[in-house]
């Protein structure tokens, strides 16, 4: 074995440049698969995260008759006594945090600008909250007992020219199913990263909320997350009763799922284009050196090399070739990736609906499953391509091999 | 006793429609130990006769039997099998691996054999000094003049110990003292070790050494007799 390797090495020696350019184009096609994909996982997971952060959480407790599409604030569709139930939910061990949340809709004007927005009331102190808070850009958070401030997102702040302490107006459909208008005081700016999500919601104190839409003391769900999502199901029939449906993240989520589901897809044909690509670099490289050495393979198998071990020759260069290539796209695809994992792409508001949040910057996360699916998939299919020539050469007969130059 | 027997032998290749008909129904022996010249103008079945009887070509019809095998019927690796062991190759040009060195040129045939490094190296160096290329034994082809990679050839188709070394216008790229010390390098190795030389030439100075020449002419044998070399 060693003296294929040896003489496989040689021979790739003998076109230096044309060695480094098809080792170089393997490299760069591996990097491009790695780069892809971890462009992609990142993708997926910030939409993944982002969605259930911002707006599913990994369970969500309604009443049995709420409709989320409608989000009325009608009694009979509302969850009765919302913080003691939360705090229940809460004293399970797979619960992170559960907090009540009133979501009506309602119209903020400022000046003649108007825009349409999904109100909702939240338990300030809760740590549900955590990615408002710590994305408030100016001004203050609210409190539970904050009865005149509103949160409002960057975008939506900077569209309608307000900033903390100005005044807007808030119109609600109300409980009974009239409107209500009130005025309310800027209290704090936020921005969470996601300009889809964060120009379209504004937040009150849930008890603020309750009494302005005419709740009463009602929330339209109970909004959980857990420590480890997987454990969704489990929760969810631990906690459901007649009384409330219980939704998991993967339910809330199927858009997403299937968006998931088809990328996947998706990066599997745009694997085999860019794998296609390569393999035809390594193919006509390993063409022109059997066309070459046709008269070498003459040689050898006047000399009585067999043809599975001619084929044994082509394919220990083919793998040396795609060792050095895979390697070196390997390094480099990694690099990219941890680069961008750092640094991210900015690609600003995508316009995606409020079931696909994206994180106005993606960062690529390259998971050590793909990379060494990928490098193994480059490898073979780089040998597997090899193989054509490799057998070109073996099935020449030795005499008409010998009249080749 | 024989090496090599050729029955009723022709061979035709095919172009298009056209037949060229290399060999006509040739019938020879050729005999361990021989040193003997095929003989002929070009197009005369010289190349054709050293091919068939060398397996790497078959007959259009009938019988070669090399070392005892009849090779008609043999697969292309029971063919690669019978070379290896049996058959050694001089090329009129200088047919060396490029990319290997003149030792691991002729260590080549004795890896296809499965010979252990210590066997390989013993034998390598007992050849390299037959031919008188030790000190050259790490060169490659391209440091090598024309004579010099003709004599490593030689040494690399003796390293497996065939019955038979098959020579094809040896010296035809070679000047008058190059060619004449391949010449004497093989004669010496005939004699030495009872290999059998069969070399195609139309050069007479080659011809001298030979102890047998058949004449052939248009793919036939016209003259089949003994050599003025002793």
């Amino acid at each position: 074995m060693i003296h294929y390797v040896k003489l496989a090495y040689r021979n790739l020696g003998r076109h230096r440049r044309r060695s480094i350019l098809s080792g170089l184009a393997l490299a760069l096609g591996t990097a491009l698969l790695l780069f892809i994909a971890a462009f992609f996982e990142g993708e997926m997971r910030s939409a993944m995260e982002t969605t259930i952060r911002l707006n599913t959480g990994h369970l969500q407790l309604q009443d049995a008759d709420y409709d989320p599409d409608k989000l009325s604030v009608a009694w009979e569709y509302l969850i009765e006594k919302p913080e003691q139930v939360a705090a229940q939910i809460q004293t399970l061990d797979a619960v992170a945090v559960a907090a009540p949340r009133l979501i009506a809709n309602g119209i903020v004007s400022a000046g003649d600008e108007a825009v349409g927005v999904q109100i909702i009331g939240i338990a300030p102190e809760s740590k549900a909250n955590d990615p408002y808070r710590d994305g408030l850009v100016e001004g203050q958070f609210l409190t539970a007992e904050d009865r005149d401030g509103i949160l409002i997102g960057y975008p939506l702040a900077n569209s309608l020219g307000l900033k903390p302490g100005d005044r807007l107006s808030l119109l609600v459909n109300t409980a009974n199913g009239s409107v209500d208008e009130q005025v309310f005081t800027v209290r704090g700016i936020f921005s969470t990263g996601t300009t889809a999500y964060d120009k379209g919601v504004v937040f009150l104190s849930l008890a603020k909320a309750q009494v302005f839409s005419g709740a009463g003391d009602r929330a339209s769900l109970i909004f959980i997350l857990l420590n480890d999502r997987e454990q969704a199901e489990a929760v969810a029939a631990a906690i459901r009763t007649p009384a409330y449906q219980v939704k998991t993240w993967r339910q809330m989520n199927e858009l997403l799922v299937l968006v998931n589901d088809f990328s996947n897809a998706y990066l599997a044909v745009i694997n085999l284009i860019v794998l296609g690509v390569t393999a035809t670099v390594i193919v006509n490289t390993l063409l022109m050196s059997v066309f070459e050495r046709t008269r070498e393979i003459g040689i050898l198998a006047a000399i009585g090399m067999k043809r599975r071990q001619i084929i044994a020759l082509f394919l220990t260069e083919a793998a040396l070739l795609a060792l050095g290539g895979v390697a070196f796209g390997g390094a480099l695809g990694w690099a990219l990736s941890a680069y961008f994992g750092e640094v991210g792409f900015y690609f600003g508001d995508l316009g995606m609906s409020a079931q696909m949040l994206m994180q106005d910057r993606i960062y690529t996360v390259l998971t050590l499953e793909a990379a060494i699916n990928l490098i193994l998939t480059a490898f073979v299919i780089t040998l597997l391509a090899a193989l054509y020539p490799a057998r070109m050469a073996a099935r020449m007969e030795p005499v008409e091999a010998l009249r080749g130059k | 006793m024989e090496v090599a027997r050729l029955i009723e032998v022709t061979r035709i290749y095919k172009v298009g429609n056209v037949e060229t008909r290399a060999l006509n129904g040739i019938t020879t022996v050729i005999h361990e130990g021989e040193f003997t010249a095929l003989v002929g103008p070009s197009g005369s079945g010289k190349t054709t006769l050293l091919q068939l009887i060398g397996c790497l070509d078959r007959p259009t019809s009938g019988k070669v039997i090399v070392a005892g095998h009849e090779t008609t019927h043999l697969n292309h690796n029971q063919r690669a099998d019978l070379r290896r062991s049996t058959i050694g190759f001089v090329f009129q040009f200088f047919a060396l691996i490029p990319t290997l060195t003149a030792y691991e040129n002729v260590e080549m045939p004795l890896l296809l054999n499965g010979k252990s490094a210590a066997e390989r190296r013993k034998r390598v160096m007992e050849l390299l000094e037959a031919v008188g290329m030790v000190n050259r034994a790490h060169h490659r082809p391209d440091q090598l003049s024309g004579g010099e990679q003709q004599r490593v050839a030689v040494a690399r188709a003796l390293a497996p110990y065939p019955k038979i070394i098959l020579a094809d216008e040896p010296t035809a790229n070679l000047d008058t003292q190059n060619g004449e010390q391949v010449m004497e390098i093989m004669k010496k190795l005939n004699r030495e070790t009872g290999t059998t030389f069969i070399f195609a030439t139309h050069d007479p100075r080659v011809i001298k050494h030979a102890r047998r020449i058949i004449a052939l002419r248009d793919g036939t044998i016209i003259e089949d007799q003994p050599g003025e070399s002793p």
